[in-house]
């Protein structure tokens, strides 16, 4: 774990590229004057794993609605490999490499799980491409194994609708990783699941965030102690502390504020 | 013996997506027998003409169904892009009609009846292309898609949707309506586009034009239902459905949503079009009537009686709601928007899926039983034959 938190060796030997994968700097955003998110600044590194904590309110998920393009800021950038976030649409930081999980489920309750995963597939985006896109053995093959590793692969022909809590969560994680995007953006996971789920979704994610960033929203203590390389806490919109979880958890402030609970 | 089992158990595993079932091509079936051998038997040729009048509706359900059914967009406007459709058919006939010899009474011959009244001496600008019949075709469809473009995508880039969206269309028919009523000399005014004659040279008033015509017509609305059920098969027809469902999600599936809204609602319009186009060969003339608040109401409520989400519940809710409004407004013509009014509160309220809706929860279920019991003895039979299809090898 703690190899983990030495610097990774940056991917591009590019020298006008950034060594980081993902760049956030005095990020703000204000709705009606209330600053939800206050000049943030982090940086995520390629694969690795970053993990952002806070109290309610704390602006946590705003800050994925931003990276994402949900939020549009009102200051600051958001450079995802060396590329501005913040002028771009919701579907072209999509295609650039940045997925999403919401917080809870978001998945189409209307089709089957077969067709939540091809819809997801990163193949015939535009309105020709989706009115000409081929069912082939490439994109069948490639769901029936994103279900193998999502344990939905008996639901495939099921309607989502009928699929419980957790396996909601899992086909949506499945439907991010059918996108295979470099940098994933989760926000609880798994929160709301029994403790069967908890674990069985940990050892997904473990498997899943092989290869790419991960910025990870949690409350579960003990599930972010296991999985974060790095700890982000937020407070009231604004970067409280950074680091290991060991130095995040021994941070007089954080204490103060959210631990100490 | 086993060869045609193997045949179909391997198709039918290996295809999961066809393009219709067997259930789909036997309500086509139906349908098609329906419109082109069995109506044009029974009926004489006026009411055949009006059973044509009908169809030329169901293309408008039709695209309702992709782009209200399937898309979620309501459209309260489709009478815009049938008018605009009919329109610029009509234009096409005036202009045929309105020879030189026929209209050498006029102060300005050569140019509609209409235009002499309202003091034109020349013909508008916008005119010109419906002199010639490949242009015309053309125009028919494109005029309206490009205009429902423009509305579509001015709405749906700038993310206004739902009842927004809704109340924009209507007010788009009742703008329209006015502006051609008030603008006599250019479009006829409220008589809209009358005596129109010949189709390049073609008498169409002729029952045996109007007999040809019905068939154009039946045509080119199963031709529209096999386009629709294409787009609704293919991975657009479930991102539509997505996004009906979850806008956001496919948002961050990498999708533009404006472009699929927008392209559902083309389809819709182009569908329309072609309906508005056939209804003025076949009736004979097109007017504002036809392009207003009141008659694209009505459309949703054919689709809405039919089933909002299948294409041949569109069409046959076209017939029997038109075919209620014949037989009602002849004897009782105060209370049938009342009996209008009725029907969709109860299509709303009681079977929100309409007729289509109705056959598939209560009487296919029902069918397939009865089926599957007449069917039962075989597979009692099938094993002692030899090799079970599964583990017989592929040919």
């Amino acid at each position: 774990m703690n190899a983990a938190i030495l610097p990774s060796p940056a991917i591009g030997a590019d020298s006008a590229a950034p060594d980081f994968l993902l760049a956030v700097e005095a990020l703000t955003v204000s709705f009606d004057g209330f600053k939800a998110v206050n000049d943030v600044s982090f940086y995520v590194d390629p694969d690795e794993i970053r993990v952002i904590i806070g109290p309610n309110g704390a602006g946590k998920t705003t800050v994925l609605d931003l990276i994402c393009g949900r939020t549009r800021a009102s200051g600051g950038s958001i450079r995802y490999k060396g590329q501005e976030l913040t002028r771009l649409s919701e579907s072209a930081i999509v295609q650039a490499g940045v997925g999403r999980k919401f917080q809870t489920p978001s998945i189409y309750d209307d089709l089957t799980v077969f067709e939540n995963l091809e819809i997801s597939f990163p193949r015939g985006r535009s309105v020709l491409g989706a009115l000409t896109f081929k069912r082939d053995a490439v994109v069948r093959d490639r769901i029936h194994e994103i279900a193998e590793t999502i344990f939905l692969k008996d639901q495939l022909r099921e309607r989502a609708e009928f699929l419980s809590h957790g396996q909601k969560q899992w086909l949506e994680i499945g439907m991010l990783l059918i996108q295979d995007p470099e940098l994933l953006m989760l926000d609880e996971p798994v929160a709301g699941m029994s403790v069967a789920e908890r674990v069985k979704t940990a050892e997904l994610l473990n498997q899943i965030i092989k290869g790419r960033s991960v910025l990870v929203i949690e409350h579960d203590m003990k599930f972010v102690e296991d999985i974060a390389h790095r700890v982000t806490v937020l407070h009231q919109g604004k970067v409280l502390s950074e680091g290991s979880m060991e130095r995040v958890k021994n941070d007089p402030k954080v204490i103060e504020v959210y631990l100490g609970h | 013996m086993t060869n045609p089992v193997q045949a179909l158990t391997k198709s039918v595993t290996v295809n999961d997506n066809p393009f219709m079932k067997p259930v789909e091509w036997l309500s086509l079936l139906v349908l098609a027998a329906l419109i082109l051998v069995v109506l044009p038997l029974l009926l004489d040729g006026f009411r055949l003409n009006l059973v044509g009048k009908y169809l030329t509706y169901a293309f408008v359900a039709l695209g309702l169904v992709i782009c209200w059914g399937y898309a979620g967009i309501l459209s309260l406007g489709q009478g815009v892009f049938f008018g605009l459709g009919g329109y610029c058919m009509a234009m096409y006939l005036k202009l045929e009609a309105s020879s030189v010899e026929n209209t050498k009474i006029q102060s300005t011959p050569g140019i509609p009846d209409f235009m002499d009244w309202n003091q034109l001496t020349a013909l508008p600008w916008f005119w010109q292309p419906f002199k010639s019949l490949p242009l015309t075709l053309i125009l028919v469809i494109a005029v309206p898609v490009l205009f429902a473009f423009v509305i579509s995508f001015a709405m749906f880039k700038r993310r206004v949707g739902g009842t927004y969206f809704a109340i924009i269309t209507q007010a788009i028919a009742a703008i329209l309506t006015i502006l051609i009523v008030g603008q006599q000399g250019y479009t006829g005014g409220i008589n809209g586009i009358t005596d129109l004659r010949t189709l390049h040279g073609w008498d169409i008033r002729t029952d045996a034009a109007k007999f040809v015509l019905y068939f154009i017509n039946g045509g080119l609305l199963i031709a529209c239902i096999l386009a629709a059920q294409y787009v609704k098969k293919s991975k657009l027809g479930r991102i539509l459905v997505a996004m009906r469902d979850k806008e956001d999600r496919v948002r961050f599936s990498g999708y533009s949503v404006a472009g699929f809204k927008v392209f559902a609602f083309c389809l819709a319009a182009g569908f329309a079009a072609i309906g508005g186009a056939m209804f003025t060969l076949q009736v004979g003339f097109m007017s504002p009537s036809f392009v207003g608040i009141v008659p694209s109401i009505e459309m949703v409520i054919y689709t809405a009686v039919g089933g909002r989400l299948s294409l041949f519940g569109a069409v046959w809710g076209t017939l029997l709601v038109n075919w209620a409004k014949t037989s009602f407004s002849e004897s009782f013509p105060d209370l049938w928007l009342f009996g209008l009014g009725a029907l969709f509160i109860a299509v709303v309220l009681a079977f929100p899926n309409g007729l289509a809706g109705l056959w598939r929860e209560r009487i296919e279920p029902r069918l397939t039983r009865r089926v599957k019991a007449l069917r039962a003895p075989p597979p009692a039979i099938l094993p002692p034959h030899g090799t079970p299809p599964h583990g017989a090898p592929a040919e």
